[in-house]
């Protein structure tokens, strides 16, 4: 195998013509560059489309109150309600397939109008109450201090969670945020955390801009009394976010009078759903891809094929004169089986090199604009899929080496040795 | 050594078949050396290449050392004329890319002989040919003659007990012709079974035995000028 002897015939065999030899390795180069870029193109536009969902729980399904769109029980249609505070208890209660629930509330008042007051700044920021388990559905980086916890949500602690933005608008660059007050809405509250969004692109930005207040003082400051602005819920691992969705609904609807066939009274998300949809959307966009790039792999191998049909019988007398002396249909065989493994190896090699060099240089070039898209992020080729492109190719090439090696054994020595 | 009996052997070309060999029945001896004459589409290289196991024959025995030879596989075959058969062609059939060492070499590589002992034996051989000086040069660097014997030596590295030459001289010049069967005689001297394709009477003459063949029979049969069967003249009853 690693005798220099063969080396030296598969390269002589290869250099006598170069342009052949170029062509038809660009056949090859070809078919796995373009499976490369495709790939790593996907991958960008997977991990973009992605990012949006963040660190989002996938399983987790958010529910609000609407208008009522049938008359039920005495009520006309057209009704507004609100989810209360009981409603979580009975969420907790009666529906065993959730994981977690975050009732959660925005302080209405901002409106655009500045809402957060610090000395001589001021600003309009988005306020939520919230629940310690929220950082356990849509999670966020902590780059200071802590998020709401229990207590402060028993004690009705005015305490405050910042986004960055919040705290680049209302401190100085520099500044220790935390035990300062702010003045939101007319009623101090002092900063416990600063948090950082693990989304993408504008989504992110919205999510620095928010306040987070605990849940209960938001409530008790504001006069929300025990309403719930929405709920975020999660499902059990081993339960589909549907199941858990459904069943929440219908309880919200017995609960507070809403006809069973009212489809619009309560409206919901359900995260895990358009996961689902994403995830299917690329298993198709790789399905199409590797269906190409294999079909652009195999014309490769067929040029590569049909060139080793070609040399074996321009080299015809040659390998009659090898017979001759001596060699079995094997040692010929073997030697145009490698001689094309290493003429498809060899470029595909380079294919891979340079789609992954492309790849790379997109990444690099995206990261030092520093701007991000929504159509394309750190495009990526894993090393598994780099390894598995080149075993295709190793197999396709002696697989292409078939065909011209068993030509090369089917002519009986003496013709062989008289062919011209 | 080689033992024919009744071999016939025809070439069938869509409907035509071509009757190449008519029952061919020869002995030959260890240590002979043979040439094969007779004029073209005599069958005389057909019957080279049945005994050198390049061609198949339809009818008959064939034994080789004793061991029948037929139906076997082209693995068995391969190995069999690497270490029993070495050939030389008219037209040399050097390997262009190889230098003359690594020409020389080449049966040794089927053989599996590391790279480094296989080159120094054929170095060795080209160095009692007198070949040495050769060793490096490709043989397009090479007149013929020097091809020849660099072929030569190529049939030999193998130690075979045979060797088959197809026309050997009839590339060369008559002077080169004559050192090449000088070659083959001293070759020939050493033990090694010869077997000559030619149809020049010349070079027929220089060897201890001369079988001719005409339409696919043997029709003389001389060892040293003396004739040891009649001509046989089925041809002209026909």
């Amino acid at each position: 195998m690693f005798d220099p002897d063969r080396w030296h015939e598969i390269f002589y065999a290869l250099k006598k013509n170069k342009l052949r030899t170029f062509f038809t390795a660009f056949g090859v180069f070809w078919g796995i560059f373009m499976l490369i870029i495709m790939m790593g193109s996907g991958n960008g536009l997977e991990n973009a489309v992605f990012a949006d969902f963040g660190d989002m729980a996938t399983n987790s399904v958010f529910m609000w109150t609407q208008r009522t769109t049938m008359p039920y029980k005495g009520f006309q249609r057209g009704r507004y309600f609100n989810f209360r505070n009981s409603d979580t208890q009975a969420l907790k209660d009666k529906i065993p397939e959730i994981g977690l629930v975050a009732p959660r509330i925005q302080a209405w008042g901002g409106g655009g109008a500045n809402n957060v007051i610090r000395n001589e700044r001021t600003s309009s920021f988005t306020i939520f109450g919230d629940y310690p388990d929220l950082q356990r559905i849509d999670p966020l980086n902590m780059t200071e201090g802590r998020f709401i916890n229990e207590l402060d949500i028993e004690q009705h602690r005015k305490v405050a969670v910042i986004g960055a933005k919040v705290k680049n608008d209302m401190f100085e660059p520099g500044e220790d945020p935390i035990g300062e007050y702010l003045k939101i809405q007319g009623v101090y509250f002092q900063v416990v955390g600063v948090f950082e969004s693990r989304k993408s692109d504008q989504q992110s930005e919205r999510e620095n801009q928010v306040i987070f207040l605990p849940f209960t003082t938001l409530q008790q400051t504001y006069n929300y009394g025990d309403i719930v602005g929405w709920y975020a819920l999660t499902s059990r691992h081993d339960v589909p976010a549907s199941v858990v969705e459904a069943k929440a609904k219908r309880l919200m609807a017995e609960r507070h009078s809403i006809h069973p066939e009212d489809q619009r009274a309560i409206g919901s998300f359900n995260l895990e759903k358009e996961y689902q949809k994403m995830t299917g959307l690329f298993t198709g966009i790789r399905i199409l891809v590797w269906i190409v790039g294999i079909g652009t792999l195999f014309a490769g191998m067929v040029g590569v094929s049909n060139i080793m049909l070609i040399v074996v019988r321009e080299r015809t007398k040659e390998i009659g004169i090898q017979r001759a002396i001596g060699a079995t249909p094997w040692n010929i065989m073997s030697q145009v089986i490698t001689e094309s493994v290493i003429l498809t190896t060899a470029a595909g090699y380079f294919g891979l090199v340079a789609g992954v060099g492309i790849i790379e240089g997109v990444n690099l070039a995206l990261a030092k604009a520093g701007t991000s898209s929504d159509m394309f992020k750190n495009p990526e080729i894993d090393f598994q899929m780099a390894m598995l492109a080149l075993l295709i190719l190793v197999i396709s090439g002696a697989l292409a080496g078939v065909i011209p090696a068993r030509r090369a054994v089917s002519i009986k020595p003496i013709d062989a040795i008289r062919f011209e | 050594m080689i033992s024919l009996k009744n071999i016939h052997k025809s070439y069938v070309t869509g409907t035509n078949s071509l009757h190449v060999l008519k029952g061919i029945n020869l002995e030959v001896a260890e240590g002979e050396l043979v040439a094969i004459m007779g004029s073209s589409g005599s069958g005389k290289s057909t019957l080279l290449n049945i005994i050198g196991m390049l061609d198949t024959y339809d009818e008959g025995d064939y034994r080789l050392e004793g061991q029948l030879i037929r139906n076997m596989s082209e693995k068995r075959v391969a190995r069999f004329r690497n270490s029993h058969i070495g050939f030389v062609f008219q037209s040399f059939n050097l390997i262009s890319f190889k230098n003359a060492m690594e020409n020389v070499a080449l049966p040794l590589y089927y053989r599996n002989i590391h790279r480094k002992k296989r080159n120094q034996v054929a170095m060795e051989l080209l160095e009692k040919m007198g070949l040495s000086e050769w060793a490096e040069h490709m043989p397009n660097e090479l007149s013929g003659g020097q091809q020849q014997r660099i072929a030569i030596a190529r049939a030999l590295v193998s130690r075979p007990k045979v060797i088959l030459a197809d026309e050997p001289t009839g590339a060369l010049d008559s002077q080169t012709s004559y050192e090449v069967m000088d070659l083959f005689r001293e070759i020939n001297q050493s033990g090694i079974t010869i077997l000559i394709v030619t149809h020049e009477n010349d070079i027929a003459h220089m060897t201890g035995r001369i079988i001719r063949l005409h339409d696919g029979d043997i029709v003389t049969d001389e060892i040293n000028g003396i004739r040891r069967k009649q001509p046989v003249l089925q041809t002209l009853t026909h």
